[in-house]
């Protein structure tokens, strides 16, 4: 890689300065917000708070509901995940060996990720409406009376669908211009080489798309813990009652409905480590797998 | 062009002057669409009745939404001069001290005369301190009642029922007729806050929550309370009784398309029900039960509240109370009751719009005031419980775990009272 050499020993600082700046007004400085009023009761107006100790943590993982809220939150986040990262890379696979019409394709499978989470989940909740959903209306054909918003596993099933169907572009356009980047040669080798398609994909074409894959493996995992709260606020339309939710919206819940500043707090700190240990794990141990050519 | 814009821009400094000259004053509301405009509509009769004052109504989204940005506005010393906060959220606001000018002091230093006795009996005591007296205005008020699909009830040969037990009695014939007998809307409101009002019977202790928050418990496992779930999942095995989620309108929508005969509303829902139902429809009072000694008396009232946000010049706070005086007269009560459905707040405007012949015509649209106007008891006048949206929240959840049948009602119960309990352990703490 090629080095820039700057001729004034401040002017990087000065160009990292506005990037610096936003990480700083808006992650650092609410997150220290968080960890110190996560110590705290107090009283949604601000006119009186008492310092509890641990208490709010306490609080947030034996009380409630909080520890079913983590289980389900990890089986979505691992269910979106793979498939939405599976579904993407067989989507790329294929329309990579499209030669006819290929651009159609491919904008016909990028559109979607031009929807924004709450308007995906809209559609995706008047798709699966107990009254008038279209799948609902489908799957009753195969004996499954489907009732999103009062069967928990039904509600979840329509998260997850919901939430894939958003993501597999984003992952489709990552995976093609990943398999796009390997060069012909390598493949005619590959070719040459091996004669079973899969084991070509399994053995050449897959380690070479690893950067990519770990790339997205993180991307997903967010999206799926944090980007997915305006489909799951919409599909359990404000009310979340029995159906499953994600500990962003228990958060957002506790925080900004309940009113206990305190409690929110606690549930976000510790959100914060979770994600955190997620990302020096992912970076010690998985990204050594990773082959960057 | 350049003399133009100058001109323009002249008329807009001029306009800019001669509106400073009367007081702002801006209103943080929850409320959107329809009953958005008739909001603006009522602002905009207010500045047009005076010239002190020019108000602004700015929607905050939905209840939850406008309580919590006048929280936000409010820790950053930015709140509006008037709040509305709902129902559920009054102990929030009313709790912490300091946050609010009670209305009636508000409204008597600014010189108004202020009197209890002319707000109608079911409205008085929801916003009010354990004195009586007001902290919120009570704005818009509504009651849980009972629509009837009349030709439902027809085609069954049956009457609509005033007591649960009447119900038991029609639910088979209503089935049989085709029709889902029951749908309600929103279980808390209807089936636990106003079971325990209309059926009268303790909600919480400490006089329910009025005497202070600490040491305040709820009282859901009352026997009477756990039988009334116990019966309605029974209904709903028997198919007399549809539950179709947490969601408001997913239950309401059964009603209106013709498939149930008895739906459990908000008489708030009247408006746009009269736009939606499929078929003619009639209303009456929330059943209660008769086994119940005492049942039978008014309900909570539903809704929301305006609280005169403190912190604010004087000039501005009378404003505010004048305001609330104009709110307050018949005809804008009339105006609000007629446009939307929700309960005229003070006796003299519903005596305005009996006098003006509007019950003749839509009979329906009196059933809310008049349970609201039923006799009193002592356990029907409100609630203050901290942290209560959340505990609605886990309300929600048990009971749709009953009749997912994840749990049964004693159990769900029981987690109510656990977790509501330490929930209001909490916010006791945060009264200090």
């Amino acid at each position: 890689m090629k080095r820039v050499q700057f001729n004034n020993r401040f002017l990087p600082y000065l160009f990292l300065l506005p990037q610096m700046a936003v990480i700083v007004i808006f992650f650092y400085w609410p997150s220290i917000q968080a960890i110190q009023s996560s110590f705290y009761i107090e009283d949604p107006f601000g006119f009186g708070s008492t310092f509890v100790g641990l208490r709010n943590y306490h609080d947030a993982l034996f009380g409630g509901d909080y520890l079913n809220i983590a289980v389900f939150t990890v089986w979505f986040t691992i269910v979106v995940t793979v498939l939405s990262l599976s579904i993407g890379l067989l989507l790329a696979v294929k329309a990579d060996a499209i030669l006819r019409g290929a651009s159609a394709y491919k904008t016909a499978l990028i559109a979607v990720y031009a929807v924004a989470p709450p308007a995906a989940g809209l559609i995706g909740s008047m798709f699966f409406d107990q009254h008038i959903g279209p799948f609902v209306k489908l799957v009753s054909y195969f004996g499954w009376d489907m009732k999103v918003g009062v069967n928990y596993y039904d509600t979840a099933f329509a998260m997850i669908f919901i939430s894939v169907w958003k993501q597999i572009p984003y992952n489709f356009i990552f995976c093609l211009s990943g398999l796009q980047g390997i060069p012909v040669s390598v493949r005619e080798a590959a070719t040459i080489d091996c004669r079973s398609g899969f084991r070509r994909f399994w053995t050449v074409i897959l380690p070479l798309l690893s950067p990519t894959a770990f790339f997205l493996l993180i991307i997903n995992m967010t999206y799926s813990l944090f980007d997915t709260f305006g489909i799951v606020d919409t599909v359990v339309k404000d009310k979340a009652a029995n159906n499953p939710v994600t500990l962003v919206y228990k958060i957002y819940l506790d925080g900004f409905r309940g009113n206990d500043l305190g409690g929110s707090s606690a549930q976000s700190v510790i959100l914060m480590i979770v994600v955190f240990v997620l990302t020096i794990f992912q970076f010690r141990f998985l990204e050594r797998r990773v082959h960057y050519g | 062009m350049l003399k133009k814009l100058s001109i323009a821009g002249l008329a807009l400094v001029l306009s800019a002057t001669s509106s400073f000259a009367a007081t702002q004053i801006t209103w943080w509301h929850g409320m959107s669409g329809h009953n958005g405009d008739v909001i603006n509509e009522i602002s905009k009769r207010f500045n047009a009745s005076q010239t002190a004052c020019e108000l602004t109504p700015v929607s905050k989204g939905t209840y939850e939404e406008a309580l919590a940005a006048g929280i936000a506005a409010f820790r950053s010393h930015q709140q509006p001069n008037i709040l509305q906060v709902f129902d559920a959220g009054s102990a929030t606001i009313i709790n912490a001290k300091g946050a609010v000018i009670p209305a009636e002091d508000l409204i008597k230093k600014a010189g108004h005369p202020f009197d209890r006795s002319a707000f109608i009996e079911g409205v008085k005591y929801l916003y009010a301190d354990k004195d009586g007296k007001f902290i919120g205005m009570p704005f818009n008020s509504s009651a849980p009642i009972m629509y009837i699909n009349t030709d439902a009830l027809k085609k069954a040969g049956v009457e609509a029922p005033k007591t649960w037990e009447e119900f038991e009695k029609i639910a088979p014939k209503l089935k049989e007729a085709g029709f889902v007998p029951l749908v309600q809307s929103q279980l808390t409101w209807e089936f636990t806050e106003n079971f325990f009002a209309r059926n009268n019977i303790q909600f919480a202790s400490n006089n329910n929550g009025y005497d202070g928050a600490a040491g305040t418990t709820l009282n859901v496992t009352d026997p009477n309370h756990v039988m009334m779930y116990e019966k309605l999942k029974d209904w709903a095995d028997k198919g007399w009784f549809g539950y179709y989620g947490a969601g408001w309108s997913d239950n309401q929508k059964v009603f209106e398309q013709n498939k149930a005969a008895l739906w459990i509303g908000s008489s708030g829902s009247f408006g746009g029900l009269q736009k939606t139902a499929q078929m003619p429809f009639s209303a009456d009072f929330l059943p209660y039960w008769g086994s119940i000694k005492g049942a039978g008396v008014h309900s909570f009232i539903g809704g929301a509240a305006l609280f005169a946000m403190s912190g604010k010049p004087e000039a501005e706070n009378n404003c505010t109370a004048a305001f609330f005086e104009f709110l307050t007269s018949p005809e804008i009560q009339v105006y609000w009751h007629e446009n939307t459905g929700y309960v005229p707040v003070t006796k003299a405007a519903y005596e305005l719009a009996t006098k003006e012949g509007y019950y003749q015509k839509q009979p329906v649209a009196e059933v809310g005031i008049k349970q609201l106007l039923l006799p009193g008891g002592e356990w029907d006048k409100g609630y203050r419980l901290g942290f209560y949206p959340q505990i609605r929240e886990v309300m929600e959840r048990e009971y749709g775990r009953i009749f997912a049948g994840q749990t049964t009602v004693k159990d769900a119960m029981e987690t109510i009272k656990k977790q509501g309990d330490e929930m209001l352990a909490r916010f006791a703490k945060t009264a200090g």
